[in-house]
């Protein structure tokens, strides 16, 4: 050690590796979950089927999911609203005091700031020109239709309007067709629709618009093999990091592990998986009829400042509703003080028929085939080769 | 008296410089750079840099993997739009992704994978080429050529994953992206896929030899330091005589478990262990797709799976019900 502008460099060297070493280690562990960390076992002792929970952020998801207090119940005599109100379309066969009631709740579940006026005239409360009353009404029916017809995910509990707005006109969770973050054109290999850090699948390299095919459309999702010895099935690694991608997002979307519905030995295997997998298999279906039929189909009638840059609707997946919890709102039912939204309107001897009752705002008439093709790049297409 | 021992040496050894043995008449290139000595490898080995000899393989092999490094890095950087602060941020995340499915074996354009086999071919030949200088050095200094097999078993997996896999299952797809990240979910999808890879016998072997290596490696390590204090590092001597360092790193062994290598068959166990790490794990992988397609059931025909009692009611598909929703 005589020479000392070597050994200068060599301390200089260690300093700044230290530095650098102790940078990395407080960021590491700054990117961690705080302990403690509680573990819950809900499988077989053994089989790992535990959730793993943290105080701290469970504190955080109770505050977030304090349910507002009901209005009490009004009654069902008296004029109904079709009678008393012009252009009420879906709400029809409920009483003025009923419809009152629902009204001014709605209003504190996703207008409290802005009030009535979010979705009305106040000089004229039947006016449909504003898109967001038309919206509105659209998403009554997807209320009942969700409470109506997809028990099988939403079961008893069911949902309301604030279930997803939570005193926000837009949840807090939506999605739109994910063109990908901005790259070069030309030779260079760049719509591969993955490979770069998204925040909502856990800042992981997957494909970063899982949505799409599966949540909007009907891709298959089921890549695994269900024979010992190849007999068919054609899924390839990149169709099932697809996969993958779609179930980090309902692993994030529910606050919980993989093993919440999979015993991760045997992913696919439906005879050792938690019930809450079937849950979830309806919860697809129900989030592909939402996302076609309710918010698809209003594509014309939202102005452009809350569509997607492909001009897309804003659409959901499970974090919408779920926002971290394993269920909405843990649970309570805000369904049960508001039976109105229980199941879908149907006038009698006339069911109504699946067209939506948007009444179209002259010129923007929402149309299907306006809708942008989906948006899953060429290169890493999951195809629907494998049986459903 | 002044000790000396790698990594924490207090002395740095410095002989005279040495160029090494002559070189074969034939040979067209010659050794290259004027060594020096650096005290930060004294450190940590032996103090003297250079001469290094690239002849024709390692300049090819240099020039191909730089052709390599180049195509994965203007791909991934053309990916954040030619930003270059993006780039150093995401470099973790970015890929250069093998051509999609549908395109089976044919060769895509190049922004649908043609560079990633461009990049593949570079980087396949760079590799080889590094072999072929392995093998040639070797036996230039008239060893054996047991570092260029060595090294045959790690090139052995790399080509199933990337070469012959892909071949046997049609398509280039199969074959591992190119990137920090997109790399290791690739690794993670694919046992998703083949049904879990920790019930694939092959798997298992592979990881006994990796764990297994680094258990010998530290056995025979610890066993080295241990007798360096008699001079186990000067290894002529202690082979032969009685009483060495050698011997008492033997008798160690001998009384702890009853059973010792020898100064020779240690460095066999450590080399088989390590190059059957890579072999079996390349049948591992060369057989999922091809031969199993879920390793999981087959393990379930043949009895590797342990049967748990139901923690719930029986849970049916939902999709095989009558009337279910698409």
């Amino acid at each position: 050690m005589s020479d000392p502008i070597k050994s200068g460099i060599l301390y200089g060297t260690a300093l700044v590796g230290i530095a650098a070493g102790t940078l990395f280690g407080v960021t590491t562990l700054l990117g961690m979950n705080r302990p403690p960390i509680v573990s819950v076992q809900r499988g077989f002792r053994g089989t790992g089927m535990d959730q793993l929970y943290t105080p701290a952020t469970l504190a955080a998801l109770q505050v977030q999911a304090r349910v507002p207090r009901s209005l009490p119940p009004a009654s069902p005599a008296g004029v109904k609203a079709a009678v008393a109100y012009k252009n009420v379309q879906v709400l029809r066969n409920l009483s003025v005091g009923q419809f009152t009631r629902l009204m001014v709740s709605i209003t504190t579940w996703v207008a409290p700031k802005q009030g009535c006026s979010y979705c009305h005239n106040v000089a004229n409360m039947a006016w449909d020109g504003l898109y967001t009353k038309v919206v509105a009404r659209r998403m009554i029916q997807m209320t009942q239709n969700i409470n109506g017809n997809w028990q099988s995910h939403v079961q008893n509990v069911g949902v309301t309007c604030y279930t997803c707005h939570g005193g926000n006109p837009v949840p807090k969770n939506i999605w739109f067709n994910n063109p990908g973050p901005e790259s070069a054109t030309g030779i260079a290999e760049t719509q591969t629709g993955m490979a770069h850090p998204t925040a909502v699948l856990n800042e992981s390299s997957l494909p970063y618009d899982p949505f799409t095919p599966f949540l909007e459309h009907a891709v298959s999702i089921r890549e695994q093999g269900t024979t010992a010895l190849p007999s068919g099935n054609t899924a390839s690694i990149k169709e099932t990091e697809w996969t993958y991608a779609l179930m980090i997002h309902f692993s994030q979307s529910l606050g919980v592990n993989c093993t919440y519905c999979h015993n991760t030995r045997a992913f696919g295997d439906w005879s050792q998986s938690s019930p809450a997998r079937v849950n979830a298999w309806y919860g697809i279906r129900m989030v592909r009829d939402i996302n076609n039929a309710y918010l698809d189909s209003l594509q014309g009638v939202f102005p452009v400042y809350r569509k997607g840059q492909l001009g897309d609707s804003p659409k959901v997946n499970c974090a919408t509703c779920h926002q971290g919890i394993y269920k909405p709102l843990y649970g309570v039912s805000m369904l049960k003080t508001f039976p109105e939204l229980a199941k879908p309107y149907v006038e009698e001897a006339k069911v109504e028929a699946p067209v939506p009752a948007v009444t179209p705002v002259p010129g923007v008439a929402p149309s299907p085939t306006e809708k942008p093709l989906p948006v899953v790049p060429d290169n890493t297409t999951p195809h629907d080769s494998t049986p459903h | 008296m002044a000790q000396y021992q790698n990594i924490f040496t207090r002395v740095q050894v410095r002989g005279p410089i040495y160029a090494g043995t002559p070189m074969e008449a034939r040979s067209a290139f010659s050794r290259t750079t004027t060594p020096g000595f650096s005290h930060l490898f004294g450190r940590l080995g032996d103090a003297q840099v250079g001469p290094i000899y690239l002849g024709m393989s390692g300049i090819a092999s240099l020039i191909c993997g730089f052709i390599a490094f180049e195509i994965i890095g203007l791909n991934m950087w053309a990916s954040v739009n030619w930003d270059p602060v993006q780039f150093v941020r995401q470099l973790p995340w970015l890929a250069l992704e093998p051509p999609a499915p549908a395109y089976g074996l044919h060769i895509p354009p190049l922004a649908q994978g043609g560079w990633w086999i461009m990049a593949g071919f570079f980087l396949t030949a760079s590799i080889l080429l590094w072999w072929t200088r392995v093998y040639l050095r070797a036996r230039a200094l008239g060893l054996g050529s047991h570092t260029a097999w060595a090294f045959a078993a790690a090139i052995w997996l790399y080509l199933v994953l990337g070469f012959i896999r892909p071949l046997l299952m049609g398509s280039w797809a199969e074959a591992v992206p190119f990137g920090i990240f997109p790399h290791l979910d690739w690794t993670a999808a694919f046992s998703l896929r083949y049904g879990n890879l920790f019930y694939n016998p092959f798997h298992m072997l592979s990881i006994v030899f990796l764990y297994g290596s680094t258990l010998l490696f530290a056995m025979h390590g610890a066993t080295i330091l241990a007798t360096s204090r008699y001079g186990a590092e000067r290894e002529l001597e202690q082979i032969a005589d009685r009483g060495t360092a050698f011997e008492r790193g033997g008798l160690f062994w001998r009384w702890t478990m009853g059973f010792c290598a020898t100064a020779e068959s240690i460095h066999r166990w450590a080399w088989w262990f390590a190059v059957l790490c890579p072999l079996t794990g390349g049948i591992g992988i060369l057989l999922s797709g091809t031969a199993v397609d879920n390793w999981f059931i087959w393990g379930q025909h043949h009895g590797l799976v342990p049967v748990y009692p139901p923690s719930w009611g029986k849970v049916l598909d939902p999709s095989t019900l009558p009337g279910a929703p698409r």
